[in-house]
């Protein structure tokens, strides 16, 4: 029988994936992605509970769809960060990215 | 403990979610990775729709598989310099991703293991709404509407910043 247990395993499943992705990538598109796939394990984790804890309200699917734009906004502010980045450096990759760094 | 189809049902989604997922870490071509991403989000949107969150999983398709792995795949196409077997490789630093994946492992058996361990059960709440969308609505434009204000806010926002981030120096 699946309960709230296997949701909150997916999801962490899922979180830790996209852990591994931030650390192990070296292209700011890829790193972009995992934190997406973060974002949607918080989704699930959301929606789970508020399935199985407070079926009677659709709080958690509220703030849902509020993550759901914020994830909107940042990826579309990060991918024009890259092209102007990419326009000046002619380079995706972080370890190109030190101007800050002295 | 009978299996029933709703089991058979969440382990063939998650097993697909879960495998995208790792299609998007591992592969070392962008073009791949961002496929795979845009299996993942289905899949998570098959699992709203498997938790009776019709609504959030339509937006989930409406907004992650369609507008932003399309904006996703456009910036990668503007992007892309070398050839497309070499656009993802992994990071230089070995112990960048050893401690990366120490902390994804730690993470994932941590955090699963008390979870598996502890006693969620459902609690007894009232029903389940019939009407999620018009209780959605409700919630929206009443108790959280400045948070609903603020979003709209911060949407026309990242717009801008998209557009002047993205135009260049020129104009």
């Amino acid at each position: 029988m699946i309960g709230l247990n296997h949701y909150l395993l997916l999801a962490t499943i899922l979180f830790g994936i996209g852990v591994y992705g931030v650390f192990a990538k070296r292209n700011a598109v890829a790193i972009l992605m995992s934190i997406e796939l973060m974002l949607n394990a918080v989704n699930i984790n959301f929606v789970a509970i508020n399935k199985f804890i407070q079926p009677g309200n659709v709080i958690g699917q509220l703030f849902a769809i509020f993550i759901i734009v914020v994830a909107a906004a940042e990826v579309s502010v990060g991918l024009g960060l890259i092209i102007s980045i990419y326009r000046h450096k002619k380079s995706v990759n972080l370890s190109d990215f030190n101007l800050l760094k002295w | 403990m009978s299996i029933t189809m709703n089991d058979v049902v969440f382990v063939f989604i998650s097993a697909i979610t879960v495998l995208s997922a790792l299609g998007v870490v591992l592969s070392r071509n962008i073009v791949h990775s961002a496929l795979a991403l845009i299996l993942a989000f289905l899949g998570v949107a098959l699992t709203f729709f498997q938790l009776g969150a019709g609504f959030i999983g339509l937006v989930q398709i409406l907004v992650y598989a369609g507008a932003i792995s399309v904006l996703i795949i456009f910036a990668i196409m503007l992007v892309m310099n070398v050839e497309a077997d070499r656009t993802n490789q992994p990071n230089p630093s070995r112990s960048t991703r050893f401690w990366g994946l120490l902390l994804a492992l730690v993470l994932i058996i941590g955090l699963g293991a008390s979870i598996w361990c502890s006693n969620l059960w459902p609690v007894l709440g009232p029903l389940p709404v019939a009407d999620a969308v018009g209780a959605l609505a409700d919630l929206m434009l009443g108790k959280y509407v400045v948070a609903f204000e603020a979003a709209a806010i911060l949407l026309l926002l990242a717009m801008v910043g998209a557009i002047i981030l993205a135009r260049g120096d020129e104009a």
